[in-house]
């Protein structure tokens, strides 16, 4: 048993920098691993202080709620598919924004709202952005698992609402705050919270899923270290605002990577606006043209240089194997293969990179957008595999389209491009893409991974 | 624990988004799903949290809340922790011609 509060304090610190360094080994692929595992002693060293602290007790529901969770945490993560990876972050930043929102709830209750201004901040904080993280956490997992449409859903006033129940929530805060004592208090504050994350997600389309899981894993963050100042714990203040710091990086990243701000991803309920823009559209006569496998693995086969632009239609379809044995072959027969990259490609940060590194493609033969781009030029044919609006040219050349600005995958500069598409329905941001209807296009249509499967067997005979 | 002032507890915290920036931009974006997943396992942390307030617990509201704080936290780090190592341990380099395994 700990009663030092000192010894408590050193051993809390050795968990923050072994978090610290956590972070620190992900900056490269060689060490990112043991870095996980500092973190991992981190942890372990942060859950045996707090064990040991003096006077604990119920240690039977400790250990019960410990077994459940941990039980719960491994069939989830043992069982979950690579391509369902999105899913899994969501829940994960789920359940840490629920236990962050309970602590204050539990707290706000022992201490029967009697709180100096600062701590009843930190519950009220902690309640509301562990609510939202929570209920927008669950929201974002039942649209990437497709119980809910992915689709943006949206309704009349929607704005509107949203606000006047931010307001209530951030009322009742201020309330708390000024000294409100009343049980009610907290509860109808997280209640309001938890609707506004489920408001606060339903209108966000698929396609921009990387902006709100950023987001959603920057509140969990958040919301732990508010945790920390109603608890006084400089351990889940500190890694809390890691995380909170590591989550509002890489939104920002995915924001700047579609060339929105993140008020307009959150607001904006993409795909709404574009689809009248685009129905407007002529499409000058110009036809798409569909080929046949046979056909792209004579043009593969011949080809210098190949580069593979995924995109979310590989996922879905859970095609990255086969993508990589097609680029094996390809290989042996002297052909150079590359993968493209887009930023915002999938429907979380990295999202590709980590499919393929799970098909053992190697990672030194991913490239960044910026890096690809340039060869596009001298490259003799672009396998584009279910990704769509990050290859679309209106986003460089159509003012009037809404992607306008994003940097794009400059696939269209390539000498041929073959685009592997379930169908023609355009892709989740609505929006047509002009590159179906280049000269120097081709259509395979059929599931992202029965084409692969054929090229494979196809490339075989060439 | 030792008794810190709100102002001692915001200094640490605003140092800790400036190290949070700094350690992270040097993340590649090639790994930024792992570091989503990461971060997930360290916020993770509130385990730290639950177990308090479960542990000093005295009536039936506080213990309930409390149990399922502690099971959700559980989940959340023991999880968090088992993606980001699966995902870690498949980002390799390119193997030896030699040694590339059929597939």
């Amino acid at each position: 048993m700990i009663s030092d509060p000192d010894v408590l304090g050193l051993l809390y610190l050795v968990a923050i920098v072994c978090f610290v360094l956590a972070l620190r080994f992900l900056s490269s692929p060689k060490h990112a691993r043991r870095g996980n595992w500092i973190g991992g002693v981190g942890m372990l060293v942060a859950i045996g202080t707090t064990l040991l602290i003096e006077g604990l007790g119920n240690w039977a529901l400790i250990v019960v709620g410990a077994v459940i969770g941990t039980v719960v945490g491994l069939v989830g993560a043992r069982k979950v598919k690579m391509t369902a990876m999105p899913q899994m972050v969501a829940l994960f930043n789920g359940v840490g924004g629920g236990a962050a929102a309970l602590i204050a709830l539990a707290e706000f209750h022992e201490t029967d709202g009697v709180l100096v201004w600062d701590e009843a901040l930190s519950v009220a904080l902690s309640a509301l952005i562990g609510s939202i993280s929570f209920a927008g956490s669950m929201v974002a997992f039942a649209k990437l698992q497709e119980l809910v449409s992915g689709r943006p859903i949206v309704f009349p006033g929607q704005n509107v609402a949203n606000i006047a129940i931010l307001a209530g929530a951030a009322a009742l805060g201020v309330g708390i705050v000024a000294g409100l004592e009343a049980q009610w208090a907290i509860a109808a504050l997280i209640v309001l919270a938890l609707v506004f994350g489920v408001m606060f997600v339903l209108p966000i389309g698929g396609a921009d899923m990387p902006v709100v899981i950023s987001l959603l894993n920057a509140f969990t963050g958040l919301a732990a270290s508010a945790t920390g100042f109603v608890l006084d714990s400089t351990v889940l203040i500190v890694a809390g605002m890691l995380v909170g710091a590591s989550g509002t990086l890489l939104t920002l990243l995915m924001a700047k990577a579609m060339n929105r701000s993140v008020a307009n991803v959150l607001f904006g309920a993409f795909g709404q606006v574009q689809v009248a823009a685009a129905g407007a559209r002529g499409d000058d006569g110009r036809t798409v043209r569909a080929t046949t496998p046979e056909d792209v693995a004579v043009q593969l086969s011949f080809a210098r240089q190949v580069i593979v632009a995924p995109g979310y239609g590989m996922a879905v379809a859970q095609a990255q194997h086969d993508v990589r044995q097609l680029a094996d072959l390809l290989e042996e027969k002297g052909v150079d293969v590359k993968y493209a990259i887009h930023p915002v490609a999938g429907r979380m940060p990295g999202h590709m990179n980590v499919l393929l590194a799970e098909a053992n493609v190697p990672y030194t033969q991913l490239f960044e957008m910026d890096e690809i781009n340039p060869e596009f030029q001298q490259t003799d044919v672009v396998l584009v595999i279910g990704a769509n609006d990050v290859t679309n040219p209106a986003a460089r050349s159509d003012p009037a389209s809404p992607i306008y600005g994003m940097p794009i995958l400059d696939v269209d500069k390539a000498a041929s491009i073959v685009v592997m598409k379930r169908s023609m329905r355009p892709g989740f941001a609505g929006i047509d893409n002009e590159l179906y209807l280049d000269p120097k296009t081709t259509m395979l249509f059929g599931d992202a991974k029965d084409s692969v499967l054929k090229l494979i067997s196809a490339v075989k005979t060439v | 624990m030792s008794e810190l002032t709100f102002v001692v507890e915001l200094t640490i915290l605003v140092l800790a988004a400036f190290l949070g920036f700094e350690v992270i931009s040097k993340v590649p974006t090639m790994l930024h799903t792992p570091l989503m997943s990461g971060t997930n396992f360290i916020h993770g942390i509130v385990i730290v949290g639950a177990i308090i307030v479960l542990g000093f617990a005295d009536d039936t509201f506080t213990k309930v809340v409390g149990f399922v704080a502690m099971a959700l936290a559980t989940a959340n780090v023991v999880g968090g922790w088992f993606v980001t190592d699966r995902m870690l341990e498949m980002f390799k380099r390119r193997p030896e011609p030699g040694e590339r395994e059929p597939k």
